[in-house]
This record gives C-alpha cells, sequence and structure tokens, in this order.
C-alpha cells in the first residue's frame, strides 16, 4: 500500500513539470591544508550533476558548498548551518574520519540524512552504527583496503614492519585494519611511531625506524603525503614502503617524484583501474579539471549517481530520510570504481585494489606519468574482510593501542 | 551608566526576538554570547589592566574539556549537577591562570603576549597529545545537553541559559572594574610605577585580574561545550586565542560591552560572509586592519569618543 502511495505521488509529480528541487548540502575544506583535497571532492560531486545538467530525474538539484576547513568543530558549525538554515535533505561530505565522527550525530540531532562520501571512520557503520539513523557511507571504512593489504603484505613474503601513521582517528583506524590482517598471517608490526597529522618535518622519527625490519608501512594524509617518501630517501632508507591509500592517492602523486616508485598501496579506486568506464571518467574529468581524478574525486561522483538513482526510483520525489537510506543502500552500481553494493550495515562492499606507483604511459596520454597499477584485486571485500561480522564487533575500534603492538620493544 | 542600560535593552530585545530567528540564528545568537564571556576576560586584561593576553582559549579549553571529560566518562554534569560542573570549570579556569599567572604576571608588554601565547600552546599540546583523556586529535564528541527540570537539548533554552550566564558575568565584571580594585587596574594601565610607589603591590592587582579572567574563561569553556557537543584541540588552538583577542580590539577594549560586539560581528561576519565569497578571511582581516589604524576605540569608541 506505502509502496502503492509512492508511486501515486511519483507519477502525479512526473506530469506537468512541477518544479521539485532537491537540496544537497556539501561539506568539504575551501581553506587550509586540505583546500586542494577539497577542491577534488567538489570537482567529483559537481562533475556529476553537470553531466545531469542539474537535474535529477526532474528534480533540480540545489548544491551548497560549506568550507569546513579540515577541523571537526568547523564541520559541526557547518553542518548545523546546513540542515537548519539552509534545510537541506541531504548532507554530503567531511573529509577526516575525526569530522565524520562528529557530523554524525548532528544528523540523528536534525534527522536529516548525511552521507559519508569521504570520511572514512570506522565505527560509524560498526559499533556506533544504531546510534547514527540517517548516515549511509558511500566511499570506505579506514581498515576496509587495509585488511587486504595485510594479507598481501604477509603473502609477498614481508615478516616484520615499522608503522609511520598519522596519529588520529584514520591513522589508528587504518594501521589497525593492516596490523590485524598481517599478525593474523603471520607477520610482525614491531614499532609504531605516530607523527601528528600535518607533520611536514620528519626529521625527529625517521631516525628511529628500526634498521632490521623488512619494510614500513605509512599512512600519510595531505600534504604529508608528499613530504615523508622525500625525506626517507633523503636520510638514505631503502627499504620497501607500504602504504594506506592516501598515502599514494591520485591526489598527491602528480607532485611526486621518482621516490615513490615501486611503493604499494591499497584502496578502493586507482585512476588506472583499465575498464572502459573508468577511461571514461578520467578522460571526461581530465578534460574538464586538467588533472587525474583521485578517489576523493571518484567518490564523491559516484555519490552523486547514487543519489540520482534513488531520485530515479522515486520520480524525482525527496522519499523524506528513513526511506532515502532504505533505497540508497539497495543500490548495486556499475561504477568507475567497479561493481558496488552495500553491506546490511550501510558500508560498500566493493573490490579492492593493491597498487605499485609506476611510471607509464596509461590510457593513452602519451607522456611518461606515475599511475597506481592494479597489481592484485581482492573482489568484493566488505569492511569485515573475512573476519565474522559478530566476532568482528566484539573487539574495540581500531585504535592508537589496538591490536596490541605485541611485537614492540 | 547609561551605556549598562543600552545593554540591557539591547539584551532584552535579543531575548524577546530569539525565539522567532529561526533554528541556526538562535545557535549563532548562543554562540555570540559564549564568546562574549571570555571576550569581557580578555577585555578585563586588555582594556582595564593593560595586558593583551594571546592565550585566553586555554582557559575555555580547560573549561570544555573537563566538561566533556566528565559528561562522557563519568556521566557527570548531565543534570542538576551541570550547576557542579559550571563551578568546578570556573575553578579549574582559576587554578589554571594561578598556575600560569606565576610565570605570566612577571612580563609586559609584547613579553606578556610571547609568554601567554606560549602557555596557552603548553594546553593545546595536552589536548592534542593526551590521547587517553582527551581523545587526541579528534576531540570529545558529546552525546547530549544537560536535563534539569528544563532541557537544555532546546536551543531555545539553552539561549536563555547562556544569556543568563552572560548577564550574570558582565554584572559581576561591571562591579568589579568599579570597584576600587578595578579603578586600580585601570592605574596599573596607565603608569604601572606610579602606582607602586603610591604602594599598591601591582604584582598582585594584576595577579588577582588574571585568575579572574581565567575563571571566565573556564565559564565559558562549559557553554561552549555544551554548545557545539564537540571539544577538539582546534578550539584551544592559537587562531581562537586571537579571534577573542580581536573581538575585544574590534568592539572596543576598556568598555565590557565591547567584547559582545565584536563578537556579533565576527560571528555575523564569519558565518555569511563565509557562504557568499571564499575569500571571505580576507574581508574580516582588512576589518581588522582599518579599526585599528582609524578606530583605536573600536566599534564603541565611534560612539563615546574616548577611552572608558
Amino acid at each position: 500500500m506505502k509502496r502503492f502511495a509512492l508511486l501515486f505521488a511519483g507519477a502525479v509529480a512526473v506530469g506537468p513539470a512541477v518544479a521539485q528541487e532537491l537540496k544537497i548540502g556539501f561539506l568539504a575544506p575551501m581553506t587550509g591544508i586540505f583546500a586542494q583535497i577539497g577542491k577534488d571532492m567538489e570537482n567529483g560531486f559537481q562533475m556529476y550533476i553537470d553531466e545531469q545538467k542539474g537535474n535529477f530525474a526532474g528534480a533540480k538539484v540545489t548544491f551548497i558548498v560549506e568550507d569546513e576547513e579540515g577541523k571537526p568543530p568547523v564541520g559541526v558549525r557547518k553542518a548545523e548551518k546546513l540542515a537548519r538554515q539552509d534545510q537541506v535533505q541531504l548532507m554530503v561530505g567531511g573529509l577526516l574520519a575525526s569530522t565524520g565522527y562528529a557530523i554524525a550525530p548532528v544528523s540523528t540531532r536534525l534527522k536529516t540524512v548525511y552521507v559519508l562520501s569521504v570520511a572514512a571512520a570506522d565505527d560509524l557503520t560498526q559499533r556506533d552504527l544504531k546510534q547514527y539513523p540517517y548516515i549511509v557511507r558511500t566511499s570506505w571504512s579506514s581498515s576496509q583496503p587495509h585488511h587486504p593489504l595485510g594479507k598481501w603484505a604477509c603473502d609477498n613474503g614481508f615478516k616484520t614492519v615499522v608503522s609511520v601513521a598519522a596519529d588520529y582517528a584514520f591513522g589508528h583506524e587504518v594501521l589497525g585494519g593492516f596490523q590485524k590482517a598481517f599478525e593474523d598471517c603471520g607477520g610482525r608490526v614491531v614499532q609504531k611511531i605516530w607523527p601528528p597529522l600535518g607533520t611536514k618535518d620528519f626529521g625527529p622519527y625517521i631516525p628511529t625506524i628500526k634498521r632490521d625490519a623488512d619494510a614500513i608501512f605509512t599512512v600519510m594524509v595531505g600534504p604529508m603525503a608528499l613530504q615523508f617518501p622525500k625525506q626517507l630517501q633523503e636520510a638514505g632508507i631503502k627499504k620497501p614502503v607500504i602504504g594506506g591509500g592516501t598515502s599514494y592517492d591520485e591526489f598527491v602523486l602528480p607532485s611526486m617524484g621518482d621516490e615513490v616508485l615501486g611503493h604499494v598501496s591499497a584502496l578502493q579506486y586507482s585512476a588506472a583501474i583499465d575498464t572502459p568506464r573508468n577511461r571514461e571518467f578520467v578522460r571526461k574529468y581530465r578534460e574538464k579539471y586538467g588533472k587525474v581524478p583521485s578517489y576523493y574525486s571518484e567518490s564523491n561522483y559516484t555519490t552523486a549517481q547514487m543519489i540520482h538513482e534513488v531520485m530515479k526510483q522515486t520520480k524525482g520525489k525527496w522519499p523524506g530520510p528513513e526511506k532515502f537510506i532504505q533505497m540508497i543502500t539497495q543500490l548495486k552500481l556499475d561504477t568507475p570504481r567497479g561493481p558496488v553494493r552495500f553491506d546490511d550495515m550501510r558500508n560498500p562492499i566493493q573490490n579492492i585494489y593493491i597498487k605499485k606507483v609506476e611510471k607509464k604511459k596509461m590510457h593513452g596520454y602519451d607522456k611518461d606519468e606515475l599511475w597506481n597499477s592494479v597489481i592484485q584485486t581482492y573482489p568484493e571485500v566488505s569492511q569485515f574482510f573475512t573476519y565474522k561480522k559478530e566476532e568482528f564487533l566484539k573487539q574495540p575500534v581500531y585504535n592508537r593501542d589496538f591490536p596490541p603492538c605485541k611485537h614492540c620493544n | 551608566m547609561k551605556r549598562v542600560w543600552i545593554l540591557l535593552a539591547a539584551l532584552a530585545v535579543a531575548a524577546i526576538v530569539a525565539p522567532f530567528t529561526g533554528p541556526f540564528i538562535i545557535l549563532l545568537l548562543a554562540q555570540i554570547l559564549v564568546l562574549g564571556i571570555i571576550a569581557m576576560s580578555v577585555d578585563l586584561l586588555l582594556g582595564y589592566t593593560g595586558l593583551p593576553s594571546l592565550g585566553q582559549a586555554a582557559y575555555l579549553g580547560v573549561g570544555a574539556y573537563l566538561t566533556a571529560i566528565l559528561a562522557t566518562k563519568y556521566g557527570f554534569g548531565l543534570g542538576w549537577d551541570f550547576w557542579l560542573v559550571v563551578l568546578m570549570g570556573m575553578a579549574a579556569g582559576a587554578a589554571t591562570a594561578a598556575f600560569f599567572g606565576l610565570f605570566a604576571i612577571r612580563a609586559s608588554g609584547v613579553y606578556f603576549l610571547m609568554i601567554t601565547l606560549a602557555l596557552g600552546m603548553c594546553v593545546w599540546g595536552l589536548a592534542y597529545r593526551w590521547n587517553s583523556l582527551t581523545g587526541g586529535d579528534n576531540g570529545i564528541n558529546m552525546r547530549g545537553r544537560p536535563k534539569f527540570g528544563i532541557e537544555l537539548a532546546n536551543d531555545v533554552t539553552f539561549f536563555y541559559v547562556v544569556l543568563g550566564f552572560f548577564i550574570a558575568s558582565f554584572f559581576a565584571l561591571h562591579v568589579l572594574v568599579n570597584s576600587p580594585f578595578g579603578k586600580s587596574l585601570v592605574g596599573i594601565r596607565e603608569r604601572e610605577l606610579r602606582m607602586r610607589i603610591l604602594g599598591y603591590n601591582t604584582w598582585l592587582h594584576k595577579y588577582i585580574a588574571f585568575v579572574i579572567a581565567g575563571a571566565f574563561g573556564g565559564l565559558a569553556g562549559v557553554l561552549w561545550a555544551h554548545l557545539n557537543g564537540i571539544v577538539s584541540p582546534v578550539d584551544v588552538l592559537l587562531p581562537a586565542s586571537v579571534d577573542v583577542l580581536l573581538m575585544v580590539v574590534l568592539g572596543g577594549p576598556g568598555t565590557l560591552v565591547g567584547g559582545l560586539i565584536g563578537a556579533t560581528a565576527v560571528v555575523f561576519l564569519r558565518e555569511y560572509l563565509a557562504t557568499v565569497v571564499q575569500w571571505w578571511q580576507y574581508v574580516l582581516g582588512a576589518v581588522y586592519v582599518l579599526t585599528i589604524l582609524y578606530l583605536p576605540g573600536g566599534i564603541m569608541g565611534l560612539f563615546k569618543g574616548g577611552k572608558a
């Protein structure tokens, strides 16, 4: 009956051109050290809107961008503004995991949908999910790509690893995922170094790296990613480097030099994925914005596509927050990153790509450039990897002290 | 005295209009009042005692973190015990200031600026790196505002409570600066040496003013935590202190009311300008520069033509 009512409402709506509006509030850093990432996020979303000429199945899209400055309290303020003042139906974005954790309660309080198109904070779609009925994640949870990466590192002969990870929720969770899978398979993390988020000088940290470890695992975000490999090379350390997804993302890759060749990382997206769908996406994005899309761009492009798919089903009528969440998690889509569907905790199930930085020609461009070549694909990985959901949820969320560093000292 | 009546009239208007301003403006109004409290505490130092503090966010941070930690770790301060937390927040702010004052009050002028800056950064460092207590860079997300007969979760109610605290703080500070103690602070601002020759213990005067300012900073912190529902190291960072100092300069130092006017100007410029243009920070910067160049008495100076 309900469905019938909805159909009916939809049918009425398409009839004569009833002006329907879909207000989307977008949170991304536009100033500060993460401004460039924010631009990538916005560009991805904007590109999809432009492709649809601002029309999602009959609903006119109003896209309101707010600068969250990469600071959680500012993110909260801006989310309040979007929901209260602009009365948006959806909030999308938020860069840092800590910002995601901060905005989620706002979505519950104000009964406004919050689509996490970047912020990867694990627990939002794990142990805390029940508190947040209006959130859905379209990107990834921090540890999701790094479980397979830990397995991969172990399978490829690395025995001991030193970690250098940004000291905040995201860094803790990325390393946690890697460490869990790596150690469950027989590897050992022998040292954890925690530089603060935004560190530019790794001088105090690099000399403390244990010399006898097989590899270094890094979690870098934004400008940090540029500095670390350079300074590592200057210090003459030639160990293999394995990185969290953001350490070698296409956002930083064009600014990097040969010092990163051969470094391995994992993510649900690489601009070098060799499928027609992705080739097309990279070509169009590059034409429009003059650079290769990063996962920040892809993720937001795909998020816009998902919202559009839901609006197609409702014929352009906003279904309300509860129904929207229910509908978006039923989607199964083919996207530039590959097939995406959702698990029952509103986190995507998707391919995870193990990627190696290589200098080569790709997608028909005629210059040698750095690309994240896919060297192995783990298909359809959920946020729980191969672990049983119930058992996984019994352990605490990955944090600075979990999993404990049993092999440190 | 006339100024006080004008302020009261303005606040009365705000109190009557507030419930009809819409769900977002009311948050901004509450934010302005909280910033107004801490701005008045800075004004006590800058405007009356002549001590430019660049570390006032530290006391706000102490109050805010205390509130957040008590609420999330111990479930304390979410009922009638909220009033206890208010007292504890003020005490914690005062205690921190009492400790920092031992170092800071020795210096004056630029050196005072530098020392308060450094001490403020110590608090930031603690907030940022003491992970087990403060949640580090993630900060602390709070689960909701206190409830005791009235529900502070209701933004209008919360606004009135904050308004109450603002008025109480204003009167406390108003009485203070008009007392003989306050007059001697002004004397110290104008000419410390003369005051010392007259037999005043100027160090102690400044120290007490510093501690009182810390207490009001702590109070602002308690309210700040409940206002935002999140406490993060960003709240304690240098720009937060600079903002407050500039609010006072913009509004007019040595007037108490100026802090509130400065806070109003900054908050509305920041929230609305930022939605219109992305280079809003330049506009704010230009406003500051022009104020310092052409309005040494701040916006209040426009009405009075001189310092209080």
